[in-house]
């Protein structure tokens, strides 16, 4: 009666990642009227500088009414702006923010950009313009649990993971490179393209230039595709600074050739500006082919010209723009750092990282079992017995457990400083129980240790360095 | 060259296919246009966009109730629903009052005859990513779904592009005014079958896109029924229900539903909606699929997030369409304009002697050019085209490009453009009409005279002296016709 897309769950809705989010529907934190509820930390947003935003409308109203500079109401030729080709106006402006993003050292062609509704939309659609039913794009692992949505769903096409390790933390080695190709010929794919998300999601990473030459040596060898989703780009808040793939082609004097033209990226103020509700996506190519057929298919998802409108005018403000990309940078290094620390004194370490609204936090040492069911079982007290939603790394494809995600960026200090105390509390009576049981396994094990006199806390701490020395075989 | 082949390998099917229609004549005269628009001071002797099927006659009341609720707008921080909130809200079941509103201005629009539930309420990006979503979600590659011809070009991109899925055409006749019949459609659905093709659904636009036209209460009973036989379903595209000119009253497939529960399954029934006609928004995007299939409702939401609509636009959308007074003064008034516009222009042309399908709604007429043909083929329909848009200096679509069976039929907007405008217009036809020492018939335009008979209205001494020998009018159409 209905289609086989209604009927398969490549949708992906079945999976942890929105459970969670369901969860905490049902149960949300709030200050006062639900104080034991569960805390949001599985949303990827920027709730730090609404205020920058709020003080720019209030001293510029005019955009948001429908007038233009000269009070005068603009409200038809807004609604009836239908041309897929974009506002002139909207697609200047960011470009030039894209570039300031990148510390100019790039420029963009607004000509080369496509307008969608948000980055969900523009992945898609350049699926579609690469990708037959049935081809394959790798994707280093762990990565954004709705690209499986995104990329696959109704575009028909296939995901090979590129395998990548906590052993070099994470980073995409070539071996890695050619190994998910080779799976993907095993399984009778034609891999089209490699996707990469840089800054990474759920990493909180940027790609290194070793990483990028690899990709662009990679790409180039095997004559596809490379689609770099630069959606975290204006969240870069430490060293190392973002090299975007357009530094890279840049640099090794690659641009106007072949190769150049078969990268691509995407783009949304879905994070950078944290408007997610406005659906603001783009994708960059240096293909006009693509341009041209992406340029179409947009017709299936435009931006509201009332959206572009504002937009337009808030991103030609210069000043603005530069004032709130280095303070926005400045909040999320802040809060990151609260983060990291946070979890320290429990004892909880995080991947080292530069960029994103998330940590991906090491809670191997907290598992019952090192598998995927303990993961989730550790997922599942979290939620429910600690009252964090956090994502669980097997939702993001990672090839290891007892990873997840955890975000910072959309709550209040206080909401995260009573996080992190939860999660002290949560460790302390964790480690307990697993000591008084491993306790006595490691007595019988190593029977002339002498523990007694030592301090308890010494004791968990270098139990504890045990446990991850043993893990990390 | 080389390299673009190259190129073809590297990209999709999809990408590098004539699947988004653009190459159809359809858009030929938009170029036209782009290229030498009509400007009262600054451009003349400018193309007439008259293919542009938007409604540009009522924002004058929109601007001024957007001038007195700021709030609608402007997202303060102080509102009820800050900046803020607004901005991160991506929920795809979209603002509860967004939801609330479209189902009451859906419901006004219709006479407040029917009841929308905003549960069912699903946004896409446009009626256009509202009819790609349904065939996504009604549709394998290879099944088709059978549409009355004429119909609007773009649901060739819609629905087939990157669905895989096959529109076949229900061929519609002039000589019954290019009503649907249950013959018709026994005929495609048989045609189908035989190629080994799985019908899933019917699509109706109603009002139609480009009659001008709506099927009253006993056809679209008899649709009803047909689609609940063959068990597919009906996608009814409405977006065009609140350009319904006065005294006229529009029957919604929901009030078919309403009135007879148990005429089918309702499973099987699907309404696209959009605020670009009726209200003249194309630009906000605001289109909505409004299905009685739970299941469907369930998937479209989760595909809808390839096509939300922004919360700055659903905040706005929300304010002005949950305000009564206002929603129920815009429906009236814009049906009135719309119904004058029409008569003016039915009048003008009439007594030119240029005759249309009697339409009681939409943006524009379906004009009966069949006798400026040379031959009723159509190539001679295009020639006649390339005339009207480089002479007499008018973007006009052609029937050819809407998939009619017959050649000679021309879509023409009259909503998109202000008074003057239309008075140029008039006067360009009228001159060219008398130029080519075309008859100059006056008429009496009252509506009963073009109910049944599609031809010049004339008195049969008049119709002799078309017939003779020396009119240059002897087409082998209208000598067929007698």
């Amino acid at each position: 009666m209905l289609s086989a897309k209604i009927t398969c769950n490549s949708h992906g809705q079945d999976s942890s990642y929105f459970i969670g989010w369901e969860a905490y529907e049902k149960n949300p934190y709030d200050e006062i009227k639900n104080p034991n509820g569960i805390i949001q930390m599985g949303l990827a947003e920027n709730q730090l500088s609404f205020d920058l935003l709020e003080s720019w409308l209030q001293n510029n109203p005019q955009p948001a009414a429908f007038k233009n500079h000269n009070d005068q109401s603009i409200f038809k030729e807004l609604a009836l702006f239908q041309d897929y080709h974009g506002l002139p106006a909207f697609k200047n402006a960011l470009v030039r923010f894209m570039s300031d993003i990148r510390g100019n050292t790039v420029t963009f062609n607004p000509n080369n950009l496509v307008l969608t509704a948000g980055a969900t939309s523009a992945n898609e659609t350049l699926m579609f313009c690469l990708a037959n039913p049935g081809d394959a794009f790798l994707i280093p692992t762990p990565y954004y649990p709705g690209f499986d949505r995104d990329l696959k769903w109704r575009t028909g096409a296939e995901i090979v993971p590129i395998q990548c390790s906590s052993l070099n933390g994470f980073r995409i080695t070539k071996s890695a490179l050619e190994e998910a190709y080779k799976q993907a010929e095993k399984q009778n794919l034609k891999v089209k393209g490699i996707l990469v998300t840089n800054p990474s999601n759920p990493l909180g990473t940027s790609l290194s230039l070793h990483e990028l030459d690899l990709l662009v040596n990679f790409i180039s060898t095997k004559n596809i595709h490379l689609i770099s989703d630069e959606i975290y780009s204006g969240t870069v808040f430490n060293s190392p600074s973002f090299i975007s793939i357009m530094d890279v082609l840049k640099n090794r004097n690659l641009v106007n050739t072949e190769i150049a033209k078969r990268v691509h990226i995407v783009y949304s103020l879905s994070k950078d500006l944290g408007l997610p509700g406005f659906r603001i996506g783009a994708i960059y190519s240096n293909d006009e082919l693509v341009v041209s057929g992406a340029t179409k298919m947009s017709s299936f998802g435009l931006i509201s010209s009332q959206t572009q409108y504002l937009l337009s005018e808030i991103l030609s403000d210069n000043k603005f723009t530069k004032m709130y990309l280095s303070e926005n940078r400045r909040r999320l290094k802040e809060r990151h750092e609260m983060l990291v620390q946070g979890l320290q004194k429990s004892g909880i370490r995080c991947l080292q990282s530069n960029a994103g609204l998330f940590c991906w936090v090491d809670m191997r040492h907290l598992l019952s079992s090192k598998t995927f069911e303990g993961e989730i079982e550790l997922w599942k007290k979290i939620v429910y017995e600690v009252g964090l939603n956090i994502s669980p790394g097997s939702s993001c494809h990672c090839s290891e457990p007892g990873w997840f995600r955890v975000c910072f960026a959309n709550m209040s200090e206080e909401i995260l400083v009573l996080a992190m105390q939860r999660v002290i509390t949560f460790v302390e009576s964790t480690v307990k129980k697993n000591s008084q049981s491993r306790h006595q396994q490691l007595l019988n094990r190593n029977a002339s240790r002498r523990t007694k006199s030592l301090p308890k806390w010494v004791f968990e701490l270098s139990f504890q360095r045990e446990l991850i020395a043993t893990d990390e075989r | 060259m080389e390299v673009a082949l190259n190129n073809n390998k590297f990209l999709s099917n999809i990408a590098t296919n004539d699947g988004h229609g653009e190459n159809s004549p359809y858009f030929d005269g938009w170029k036209a246009y782009d290229t030498n628009p009509y400007h009262p001071q600054n451009n003349p002797t400018g193309v007439i966009q008259m293919g542009l099927a938007e409604n540009q006659l009522c924002f004058d009341l929109i601007q001024e109730w957007i001038g007195r609720h700021p709030q609608a707008s402007i997202c303060t921080p102080q509102g009820d629903f800050g900046f803020k909130e607004i901005a991160i809200f991506q929920d795809y079941h979209g603002l509860p009052q967004f939801r609330a509103a479209i189902a009451n201005f859906m419901s006004r629009v219709r006479g407040s005859r029917v009841k929308f539930d905003p549960d069912r309420i699903v946004m896409s990006g446009g009626a256009t990513g509202a009819h790609e979503t349904l065939a996504f979600c009604l549709a394998n590659p290879g099944e088709a779904f059978l549409v009355p011809t004429p119909y609007y070009p773009g649901f060739d991109r819609d629905l087939k592009w990157r669905t895989g899925v096959q529109l076949l055409p229900v061929v519609c006749e002039s000589s019954n005014n290019f009503n649907v019949t249950l013959e018709a459609l026994e005929k495609a659905y048989d045609n189908a079958t035989e190629s080994n093709i799985k019908v899933k659904g019917l699509l109706l636009t109603n009002p139609s896109n480009p009659l001008g036209t709506f099927f009253d209460k006993e056809t679209l009973e008899t649709l009803v029924s047909f689609i609940n036989d063959k068990n597919i379903h009906l996608i009814c595209d409405e977006i065009y229900a609140g350009t319904v000119t006065s005294h006229n009253e529009f029957v919604s497939i929901a009030e078919i539903l309403q009135e007879s529960p148990n005429i089918c399954k309702h499973n099987l029934i699907h309404i696209v909606y959009s605020l670009s006609k009726d209200m003249g928004f194309p630009g906000f995007r605001v289109g909505i699929i409004y299905s009685y299939n739970d299941t469907v409702v369930n998937i479209a939401r989760k595909m809808s997030s390839f096509g939300l609509v922004s919360t700055q636009t659903q905040h706005m959308v929300a304010s002005m369409l949950l305000d009564n007074d206002f929603v129920v003064k815009f429906i009236n008034e814009s049906r009135t304009r719309l119904e004058n516009r029409h008569d003016m222009f039915t009048r003008e042309l009439a007594q030119v002697g240029i005759g249309s399908l009697e339409s009681n709604a939409g943006l524009f007429f379906w004009m009966d050019l069949r006798r400026f043909l040379k031959e009723s083929t159509f190539e001679s329909e295009m020639a006649f085209w390339r005339i009207i848009i480089n002479e007499i200096k008018l973007n006009v679509s052609p029937g050819s490009s809407f998939h009619c069976s017959e050649p000679g039929w021309f879509r023409v907007c009259f909503a998109n453009m202000d008074d003057e405008t239309v008075t140029v217009a008039v006067s360009r036809i009228t001159s060219f009409v008398l130029k080519n020492k075309m008859l100059e018939i006056k008429t009496k335009a009252k509506k009963q005279c073009w109910q049944k008979n599609l031809h010049l209205n004339l008195s049969s001494r008049r119709l002799e002296d078309i017939l003779s020998p020396h009119s240059p009018l002897n087409s082998p159409m209208l000598r067929a016709q007698n």
